[in-house]
């Protein structure tokens, strides 16, 4: 399965970029910079999915007790950190061209950065513990009382930055957007989408082979 | 179980009260880092009084996140947990208890002694009393949020950078209700909003956290 996702994900890619570079007309406004769009949405939209995903498998595994869940959940989370930090990095190579600074502390760009940290915090946790049976446990849980945080977080930073100042900047922009824009930006998404499955599932084939070649030893060892 | 809920946080408090030296070090702790600010900011009232609310909240939380690591971790030490599980009352409730118990010797306390650092900064009248209550009223959550995190790194390495790690993220909704409590009583707007909100969420967070962290306890010491 895997190649074939791989293999999707680049032809997807390609493609996108292609639409995206070629295809989409220039922005009446924002010239070609508006371009980093096609990179920074879908990985905006990765980056939740992600975490939403993750916070499923481990409720899943809290659940049902079922350790390849918790495996799923711990593979998503370093693709889930990857496409956030994708998503503010290029938000700072778009911000300073069109808004005149690399950082804002507009409610999206804050919550994203704080949902980073949440990542970090949860491949930390993850990194600290031995056991793996503790550390699918333990992460799990901090998943899921990240996942009902973000929404929190989310509305009191929204909250605090109108608070604090008038909107200054608005990233919703009026919806007009060229049909050609929108199917570029749905191609990259899928194949960020293609991209994720692909990672993940060879990470928890890794997981799996380590975990097993450990046991293997734990019981080739009590023989001995 | 309720006799039993209020023995325990009598027994925490009578171990804090054999170790004075932990709740008071904290507190200096506390005023030490908001005094660092006028160093380093400049020590003209105006621009102290612009950031006293931010710069008292986040060492709020600074203070409250460092004696987090307190609240299992001496118990696992001794073995003193282990019994505390095998109580006979629901493992939440042991973990509310030691909630109620944290804040009572943290919040309260920082609570108190804020209005003196807001005098510091140049901050007089209501604003100061908004800045005890904003603590006394926003605190219960810190303590209730840090518990998950406390139980989460029990006997971890690392465990209080990685407690940081994971538990300042969590902290963010309460510093923003907390730091604009105070900031509308400094520019003399209505507050009242700021404070209910705080309220919700800190009980909003002594309903949920015990349930997450006695999960967390059980993952630990299983």
């Amino acid at each position: 399965m895997i190649p074939w996702f791989a293999a999707l994900a680049a032809v997807l890619i390609l493609i996108g970029l292609y639409v995206s570079f070629f295809v989409a007309p220039t922005d009446a406004t924002q010239g070609e910079v508006y371009r980093i769009i096609f990179i920074h949405v879908p990985a905006a939209w990765m980056s939740m999915l992600c975490f939403v995903l993750m916070a499923a498998y481990s409720a899943l595994g809290l659940a049902l007790n079922a350790r390849l869940s918790y495996m799923m959940a711990a593979a998503l989370a370093p693709t889930g950190a990857l496409f956030t930090f994708i998503c503010l990095w290029t938000g700072s190579f778009w911000g300073r061209p069109t808004w005149g600074t690399w950082w804002e502390w507009d409610a999206r760009m804050t919550s994203e950065l704080i949902l980073l940290f949440l990542y970090i915090g949860y491949l930390a946790l993850r990194g600290a513990i031995d056991d793996p049976r503790r550390a699918d446990r333990a992460s799990a849980l901090l998943a899921l009382v990240g996942v009902i945080n973000v929404p929190i977080i989310y509305f009191s930073v929204k909250w605090w930055n109108t608070l604090h100042q008038g909107a200054s900047v608005s990233i919703t922009r009026a919806p007009s957007m060229a049909a050609t824009m929108l199917l570029g930006m749905m191609i990259m998404a899928l194949a960020f989408w293609m991209y994720t499955i692909a990672v993940v599932l060879a990470r928890v084939r890794c997981e799996i082979l380590e975990r097993d070649a450990a046991a293997r030893e734990r019981f080739t060892g009590a023989q001995a | 179980m309720i006799s039993g809920f209020f023995q325990l946080i009598k027994r925490e408090l009578l171990l804090a009260v054999r170790r004075r030296g932990d709740v008071l070090s904290l507190l200096v702790f506390f005023v030490i880092v908001v005094s660092l600010f006028p160093f380093g900011v400049g020590p003209e009232l105006e621009t102290l009084r612009e950031i006293a609310s931010g710069v008292v909240w986040v060492a709020a939380l600074l203070a409250t996140m460092l004696s987090l690591s307190r609240l299992f971790a001496n118990d696992y030490a001794d073995g003193a947990l282990e019994q505390l599980v095998l109580l006979p009352m629901p493992l939440t409730l042991m973990v509310l208890a030691k909630i109620v118990a944290h804040w009572l010797l943290t919040g309260l306390p920082l609570a108190l002694v804020a209005p003196l650092l807001g005098l510091q900064y140049g901050l007089t009248g209501v604003p100061l009393l908004v800045m005890s209550l904003a603590i006394a009223a926003g605190s219960p959550a810190l303590s209730a949020i840090g518990a998950i995190g406390a139980a989460l790194t029990l006997g971890l390495r690392g465990g209080g950078v990685l407690l940081s790690l994971l538990v300042l993220p969590l902290f963010v909704p309460i510093l923003i209700f907390g730091a604009g409590a105070v900031d509308a009583a400094v520019h003399g707007a209505a507050f009242g909003a700021h404070l209910l909100l705080l309220s919700a969420c800190s009980i909003a967070a002594l309903v949920l956290a015990p349930l997450a962290s006695a999960a967390a306890l059980r993952i630990a010491i299983e």
